[in-house]
């Protein structure tokens, strides 16, 4: 049983992890059609080619500036929500708490389209503002999820401190909530960012001619499809790899660090 | 609510904390959301006719999907499709979320967790591009099968259904994988060893303690993926043929190459609604409620 169970686990991960190798390996491989079968020798060109695509660098700016789009609006919402649920007790509070989790629940083509329709009648269409609205409408409940997790633990007895010894509430906010608060709003600030990033589905419909990576990559695999499109998901991969390593030792240091406290 | 926020932050930053959230829920959730129903229950008009006597509420835009034999079967087919990818990816993650909660060390545990975080941040586009490499005519998947001699020529994995279903699966498992994981984590090992010492084999350990106890987490699980699965565009737009086509792929079209885009919103609707039933049901059958989400 535990055998069984072990050889599950293994074959669970090969299957997690060979279509990424294959995807990997055939950046390498010199033929037209990404492929690894067969294999013609191998090549770094399509790496040179990846760099002299210059509508590939216009998506890459193009989601750089969405995301950083996002961040600017998804953050503070989400904060001010998990504040919000964290303060208020009111007979409205099921019905509002079930509106802000509707967008986690709302497929991703939905969001883009009811923002294409609603900002059409206001007369702007599909591009990078859209896009920004879009993704950020349902990232600010993520970022929500992870502020609120973080202040549901939060010891209100040193906010009475605060303000009897004579803070103001707004020190009080600024130098003992936001501080407490900081931990989790970076790490949401990170998800924020690669789920915009890594967006498809919302963005389908609201980019308009801005074209984001991802959308790119999507159109590139039905049309004109070379290994320079492997080439850059492995560099996407990589650089994905080490982030979230980067985050992942960062949130290890610090729960030992509040063990040994 | 606002004497309650203001009695806590004071007056600007409850004003502030107010503003931000009623933007989020009504200028980007709330108000597209109406805009777009209102949209699906007006005929497609030229600007000139708007407000002329032909622009009133109707349903035609619905009953185009009951008159349309191809849209009608493509709207079953993604409801079948997206429940069998669910149950699916079910079968296929439970006993991993069973092993990282309570069969592997805390150290195996924390290494897999990683390990599962990767692929997870790595985008869907990227992780569907992955098998249309593997289940292409001339793939490598096509050649270990040729190589073992279990098929004579190649097969075409990706001109039906079933291309589809296996991306989706690989592209879901995890939204199915950590509610899972950590429904089970929560659970008492004693329960487990009492349920053992008591002569339970392992299928009624599962049975009875466990999967009851991971009930909310199964919910979650079912319900992101299935809605997910249903809302796809990237995974049947890449692993997909024209035969074997998606809702959402119909939808896109009103909308790119159809112009109509009243039409469209009809159809968005529709999915929408099916998304809510689906999750509707689960929650009843599961007996969750919507606060075992957060976790």
């Amino acid at each position: 049983m535990a055998l069984g169970l072990r050889i599950y686990v293994v074959v669970f991960f090969a299957y997690l992890f060979l279509p990424l190798l294959v995807m990997a390996a055939a950046t390498f491989n010199d033929s037209r059609f990404p492929t690894v079968t067969p294999w013609n020798g191998t090549t770094l060109k399509w790496f040179g080619e990846l760099a002299a695509d210059s509508r590939m660098w216009q998506a890459l700016t193009n989601s750089a500036i969405v995301a950083i789009g996002v961040l600017c609006l998804a953050v503070p919402i989400g904060i001010a929500t998990a504040l919000f649920l964290n303060t208020v007790q009111s007979r409205a509070k099921p019905f509002l708490y079930a509106l802000i989790l509707s967008p986690l629940l709302t497929p991703g083509v939905i969001i883009g389209i009811s923002t294409l329709i609603f900002w059409r009648q206001l007369g702007v269409g599909g591009g990078i503002f859209l896009t920004v609205l879009g993704q950020a409408t349902f990232i600010a409940a993520y970022v929500m999820l992870m502020v609120t997790a973080r202040l549901q633990r939060f010891d209100r007895t040193m906010e009475r401190a605060a303000l009897d010894l004579g803070a103001s509430q707004w020190q009080m906010f600024r130098r003992i909530l936001l501080p407490y608060l900081k931990p989790a709003i970076l790490s949401a600030a990170v998800i924020a960012f690669l789920q915009s990033f890594e967006n498809y589905n919302t963005s389908l419909f609201v980019v308009g001619y801005d074209t984001t990576l991802t959308v790119y990559i999507a159109s590139k695999v039905r049309t004109g499809l070379t290994p320079a499109v492997n080439a850059l998901g492995l560099i996407l991969i990589l650089v994905t790899v080490l982030l979230a390593v980067a985050y992942e030792v960062k949130r290890r240091r610090e729960a030992v660090r509040v063990v040994s406290v | 609510m606002f004497r309650q926020l203001a009695a806590r932050f004071g007056g600007p930053l409850a004003m502030a904390i107010l503003g931000l959230l009623g933007i989020w829920l009504i200028v980007m959730v709330t108000l597209p959301q109406l805009q777009m129903i209102d949209y699906s229950l007006r005929p497609n008009l030229l600007p000139a006719q708007r407000g002329g006597p032909e622009d009133g509420w109707t349903l035609t835009n619905y009953t185009t999907l009951f008159a349309n034999d191809i849209h009608r079967a493509i709207f079953f087919k993604t409801l079948w499709s997206s429940v069998l990818v669910t149950l699916l990816t079910l079968g296929v993650s439970y006993p991993l979320a069973w092993y990282l909660a309570k069969v592997a060390t805390p150290r195996q545990a924390a290494l897999c967790i990683l390990l599962l975080i990767i692929p997870f941040w790595i985008n869907e586009i990227l992780r569907t591009y992955s098998w249309f490499i593997i289940l292409a005519f001339r793939g490598p998947l096509n050649e270990v099968l040729m190589m073992l001699g279990l098929i004579d020529r190649p097969i075409r994995f990706l001109s039906g259904d079933a291309g589809v279903m296996v991306g989706m699966v690989y592209a879901y498992i995890l939204f199915m994988v950590f509610p899972v994981y950590n429904a089970i984590e929560s659970l008492d090992d004693n329960q487990v060893r009492a349920a053992r010492d008591l002569g339970a084999g392992t299928v009624r350990t599962h049975r009875r303690i466990v999967i009851p106890h991971a009930k909310p987490g199964i919910a979650t699980g079912c319900i992101m993926t299935f809605m997910l699965a249903a809302g796809s565009y990237a995974v049947p737009a890449l692993l997909g043929s024209p035969g074997s086509r998606w809702f959402t792929q119909i939808i896109y079209n009103w909308f790119f190459e159809g112009g109509n885009w009243n039409q469209g919103a009809a159809y968005a609707f529709l999915l929408l609604v099916l998304c809510i039933g689906f999750m509707s049901l689960v929650m009843k059958v599961f007996k969750v409620g919507l606060g075992d989400f957060a976790k």
